[in-house]
């Protein structure tokens, strides 16, 4: 048979030569066909994915600010070797292109960023050219010198210096608590400054143990979903689904209002007599808990349900006609085979509450804060983008390598139903 | 006063940006000037007190508008020359900024000829006060035995137990602490300007760390307060005044509270310079602010306005003369240049 | 309807009834008794209640009156995993998540046999289902007849006294259920299983089973070998359930001991074999077997002789099937092999059908 295949196939080549490229025609259309399919899901990954992320993570190593406002002045300061003060040329480049950074707001945008290698330097800036004249009869190092005397310090110019080069990891490093020292090598940040190392452990715990919450509480539910009579699992469904036409901002605030000192639960619980004093449910890690776990719950039972609907109930009939008691029916032949709806429920939950920050924002206290909640700081209220993107930076880092772990553990084990 | 204004604006900022672009566009081939506000509540007081006068009394046209505080906006307009607003009221961080930016044109004092008559902070060198509000000591007057003068007497926990609420973040949590301290008013910000002062001042924030709910929008604290969940708490004053207009017996000690101001500014570019100054003359006006003061209760700039306010309104003013006794200004270019330094450090020390 | 032995029986169902909506009976007054050792097919169309009695027997549904019982053990309560019943499923229910051995250790994991003993019982047993290669495979990775084998092997290795097999082989094509068929009849021989079988294809019933309950509306109509089945249909569902049948109502004319006369068509007779509860006057329908109806029977001396048209033609490989028509019937089906059949024979042609009292079946009119 194959003989004969492997004999038929030069003959009919011969008789028609131009079969191959007839077949690639026909397999072109047909891929052209499909690249037009996809061509709109593709076009807006790339706007709303692609480039965001690739903008986020240029921006947390983007040093331009100082090169492009005063290009000759980087160019000379990196030439420089940091020991005694710059050279004349140094100066009066720099006099020059600081009086026209005021136009076009590259002024804003190098105070900004010196600001960061010593908050005194926007002042310093604006003293400056306050009292700058356009010329000088004498050298610009001492006219300079003479407006502020922190021109005749070096560390000014070794901050300048320090902003000079087109990338930078001071974001990066200060993302993780750490900085370079002042012989270049990196260093852990002052004790009293060190915060975002703990943020991201806090990130993943409260993210995990919204995600662990969510599992334990949606897989009863999902399997009550998926066992009942269609009519009254619809109508369940139906609360399941209702809390997503609710505005986030409404649960979160009814979930104040019950919570509180004075709210219902602890009114109730003191009118029973449970407890003497009101509890602090609400502006600390239990309100974020109950808040996100509300808000996320569904996310976890769809995709359970999804999954154990299609699981037949033969399988566990099958176990205990095995001999399995129904417990272990359940827990060895069932749950196994739900674990592709687990690992597709958790990971959405997990990334989802990863990126939380409104809702921590309003029911937690501030150890309770999220990688979220300080992106949106900087990005809104201080307009530090390269802070914003460094911590962008690295929780997109952390969230690609769990989903890694995770992809490989899931693989190992073969859970993922065929 | 972007927090403290936000939730009042969502409901009409749609219409009214819309609004204002449709406007701004018809502005320019009129040569009408435009003024943007922060618009909501204030915005509505502003338009009584402030555009309807004006174009009534000197017959020229305005254009109002109203935004979110979205500084890559002007930031923009500036940038490309296409300068469509006139007088826009910023947030004191933005005025230093634009300012260092070059997007606000410095204002010429001389010319303007009111520097006199205001408070000394509302005269910068490129922003004109618009109205003054206050973050305060404000606590339920029914329910706390006895009244807390000072911040001192909100640290003291012996004689006025219970939970306390201050804003989650370092601005303000930091001066109070120092005051609490004893430190002068007059000194809060040359002390933590010193490491040693900042350090005292998360010290002195550890006393009363259990003892804190930190709240972070401006509607919390009046909330938390009649709910009973704090018995005092730092809170912006038009908050406490909206509560007690709705008949809360909220009250508010004035003594060290910091004050900031919004302030009217010029766009770099503008092509209504002269009419932009008669506005802002205009509004600086101790009637004019006593009505838009007496619509909500944000403080005069002009001190004289409070003299024609009511009895009762005028208590409620950041600007009268008993309550600016032991208050101080925000000093917004600390807060710009330091302010990131203090808030992760404050970030750090919450988690301690 | 009970075989009477003196052996006791090693399943037995007492007036099992069986409803869901309290409503409608399932299965009504259901008694039936299984001996060791007999494969017992439980035959019927679908919603005739032989799932459900198998179902029952496996402990997945109770009675909702009347006994079962397994040996001395009376079932009813009895929940499934200690029933000790081994149970094939349509669709094999073979665990996804576990490797063909794994589903093979599973029933030993559960009785605690020792890892040793349970590895050599599943080694023996994929050997003879000839799978050993396969041990490590996903049921996935397998075909409809290995998994099929699997399931089959799964069901065996814990050596239960009792096997259900609830349609195992409706999945699989043609082919291979018929191979599939022997090889559980062999497999039944060799270790000397008793086994319930349920299907709705009857002629999977007849290959297989020492006995054939045939059920239908919750009753069984008839439990017998499959040769009585076949020759000696009880009733008329049987008769037509159960292989080809040509039926033609009549009137039952005189009524001896086990024979009748009865007239149908148009004036035609016939002598038939008298089914039970037949008396004289009675409506009947005949039912005759299209092999045993006779093509231009003349020689042969037969009792009952007819003129018929002969319509078409039906070529199957080894035999023909003629349509006739009959006394107005003309779906009248006759068997012949094909070196039996007249060359000259063509459709339309007039013919001479022919068959014996003792292959005709005068049953109930339905």
């Amino acid at each position: 048979m194959t003989s004969a295949l492997a004999m038929s196939q030069p003959a009919i080549s011969e008789k028609v030569p131009g079969l191959k490229a007839q077949l690639r025609r026909a397999e072109r259309l047909r891929k052209l066909k499909a690249i037009a399919l996809v061509a709109p899901l593709a076009i807006f990954l790339v706007i709303a994915f692609v480039i965001p992320i690739s903008n986020m993570l240029w921006r947390s190593v983007d040093n331009s600010e100082v090169m492009q406002v005063m290009p000759e002045t980087a160019r000379l300061l990196t030439e420089w070797d940091g020991k005694d003060l710059p050279s004349e040329a140094v100066f009066s480049v720099f006099a020059q292109e600081l009086r026209d950074s005021r136009t076009g707001g590259g002024l804003g945008r190098i105070g900004r960023r010196l600001n960061y290698e010593d908050p005194t330097f926007r002042t310093l800036l604006t003293q400056t050219l306050r009292t700058l004249p356009a010329t000088t009869e004498k050298t610009w190092s001492e006219t300079l010198q003479s407006i502020h005397p922190r021109w005749s310090e070096t560390d000014t110019w070794l901050a300048l210096q320090r902003a000079a080069p087109a990338t930078t990891d001071r974001y990066l490093l200060a993302a993780l608590d750490l900085q370079r020292g002042s012989d270049g090598s990196i260093e852990r940040i002052d004790e009293n400054q060190r915060v975002y190392q703990q943020v991201f452990v806090r990130t993943l715990v409260i993210a995990g143990g919204v995600t662990l919450i969510c599992l334990l509480m949606g897989f009863p539910l999902a399997y009550l979903l998926a066992t009942l009579p269609t009519s009254q699992s619809n109508l369940l469904m139906i609360f399941v689904l209702l809390p997503f036409w609710t505005s986030l901002l409404v649960r979160t605030a009814a979930w104040i209002v019950l919570l509180q000192s004075g709210g219902l639960v602890n009114t109730t619980l003191m009118t029973l007599g449970l407890i003497e004093s009101p509890l602090q449910l609400v502006f600390n890690r239990i309100g974020v808990f109950f808040a996100m776990v509300h808000i996320l719950l569904p996310f976890m039972i769809l995709p359970l349900y999804s999954v154990m609907k299609g699981i037949s109930p033969v399988y566990q009939r099958a176990a205990t006609s095995l001999g399995a008691h129904p417990f272990a029916a359940f827990w060895q032949i069932y749950v196994p085979q739900t674990l592709s709806g687990v690992a597709a429920g958790t990971i959405l939950v997990f990334i989802m509450a990863i990126g939380y920050y409104i809702t921590p924002a309003l029911v937690g206290g501030p150890s309770d804060q999220m990688v979220s909640y300080f992106v949106a700081y900087y990005t809104n209220t201080t307009n530090n983008w390269g802070m914003a993107a460094a911590l962008g930076t690295f929780l997109l880092i952390a969230t690609l390598l769990l989903y890694l772990v995770y992809h490989k553990l899931v693989n190992q084990k073969q859970l993922i139903r065929n | 006063m972007n927090m403290k204004n936000t939730l009042l604006n969502t409901r009409k900022t749609a219409l009214v940006t819309g609004l204002a672009i449709a406007t701004a566009s018809l502005a320019l081939s009129a040569q009408a000037m435009t003024v943007i506000s922060f618009g909501g509540s204030s915005g509505d007081a502003m338009q009584k007190a402030y555009y309807a006068p004006f174009v009534e009394k000197t017959g020229k046209t305005l254009t109002p508008g109203d935004y979110n505080g979205e500084f890559a906006r002007i930031r923009a307009m500036v940038e490309t020359g296409n300068v469509s607003w006139d007088v826009v009221e910023v947030e004191s961080p933005e005025l230093v900024r634009g300012c260092f930016e070059g997007l606000f044109q410095p204002i010429d004092w001389a010319k303007l000829g009111i520097e006199d008559q205001l408070i000394p902070e509302a005269v910068t060198e490129c922003g004109v006060g618009s109205f003054v509000w206050s973050t305060v000591l404000a606590y339920d007057a029914d329910r706390l035995e006895g009244t807390p003068l000072s911040w001192a007497d909100f640290w003291d926990l012996e004689t006025f137990p219970g939970k306390r609420g201050l804003r989650r973040g370092a601005k303000y949590t930091l001066e109070f602490a120092l005051m609490a301290d004893g430190v002068s008013s007059s000194d809060v910000y040359d002390v933590l300007a010193t490491e040693e002062g900042v350090a005292r001042a998360f010290a002195k924030l550890d006393e009363i760390k259990e003892h804190i709910q930190w709240w972070e929008a401006g509607a919390q604290p009046p909330q938390w307060l009649v709910a009973g969940d704090v018995v005092m708490s730092s809170s912006y004053n038009g908050r406490i005044a909206a509560a007690q207009e709705e008949g809360r017996n909220l009250a508010i000690t004035w003594n060290e509270s910091l004050y900031d101001l919004d302030y009217w500014t010029i766009i770099e570019g503008s092509t209504q310079v002269e009419d932009a100054y008669e506005f802002i003359r205009f509004a600086s006006q101790a009637d004019t602010q006593a009505v838009y003061s007496s619509n909500i209760p944000y403080g005069p700039v002009n001190p004289a306005a409070i003299g024609a306010l009511s009895e009762a309104q005028a208590k409620r003013m950041p600007t009268h003369a008993d309550n600016l006794i032991g208050a101080i200004a925000v000093n917004t270019d600390f807060w710009v240049d330091f302010g990131e330094e203090l808030e992760q450090r404050f970030n750090s020390w919450a988690t301690r | 309807m009970q075989l009477t032995t003196e052996m006791e029986p090693l399943v037995r169902f007492s007036g099992v009834q069986k409803t869901y909506d309290g409503e409608h009976l399932v299965v009504k007054d259901l008694n039936l008794n299984i001996q060791k050792g007999e494969f017992v097919t439980l035959l019927g169309p679908s919603g005739s209640g032989k799932t459900t009695c198998l179902m029952m027997l496996a402990g997945f549904e109770t009675p909702t009156s009347g006994d079962i019982f397994l040996g001395q053990e009376r079932l009813n309560t009895l929940p499934p995993h200690k029933r000790n019943i081994g149970m094939v499923f349509q669709n094999y229910a073979l665990f996804p998540h576990m490797s063909v051995e794994e589903n093979l250790l599973y029933p030993l994991k559960t009785r605690k046999i020792s890892k040793a003993i349970a590895k050599e019982k599943v080694d023996k047993i994929l050997s003879k289902i000839k799978l050993k290669e396969f041990a490590h495979r996903r049921p996935s990775q397998l075909s409809g007849g290995q998994q099929q084998r699997v399931a089959l092997a799964r069901a065996l290795v814990f050596e239960p006294q009792l096997v259900l097999m609830d349609e195992p082989l409706g999945a699989l094509d043609k082919q291979l259920r018929e191979h599939m068929q022997l090889e559980i009849k062999h497999l039944h021989e060799q270790l000397g299983l008793t086994v319930v079988f349920v299907t709705h294809d009857q002629s999977e019933a007849l290959t297989m089973s020492d006995r054939v309950a045939v059920f239908n509306d919750g009753v069984i109509q008839q439990i017998d070998t499959p040769h009585n089945l076949y020759e000696y249909p009880a009733n008329s569902f049987v008769a037509q359930f159960i292989g080809e049948n040509n039926t033609l109502p009549g009137k039952i004319q005189s009524k001896e001991q086990n024979t009748c006369q009865v007239s149908f068509g148009d004036g035609f007779t016939t002598r038939a074999l008298a089914g039970k509860n037949l008396n004289s006057g009675d409506k009947t329908q005949l039912s005759i077997r299209p092999e045993r109806v006779r093509l231009n029977s003349g020689h042969l001396n037969l009792e009952n002789q007819f003129n018929a048209t002969l319509h078409e033609f039906i070529y199957l490989g080894d035999h023909l099937r003629l349509r006739c028509e009959l006394a107005g019937n003309d779906q009248f089906y006759v068997k012949v092999p094909v070196n039996e059949l007249c060359p000259n024979l063509k459709a339309g042609d007039r013919i001479q059908l022919g068959w014996s009292d003792q292959d005709v079946r005068a049953l109930d009119y339905l």
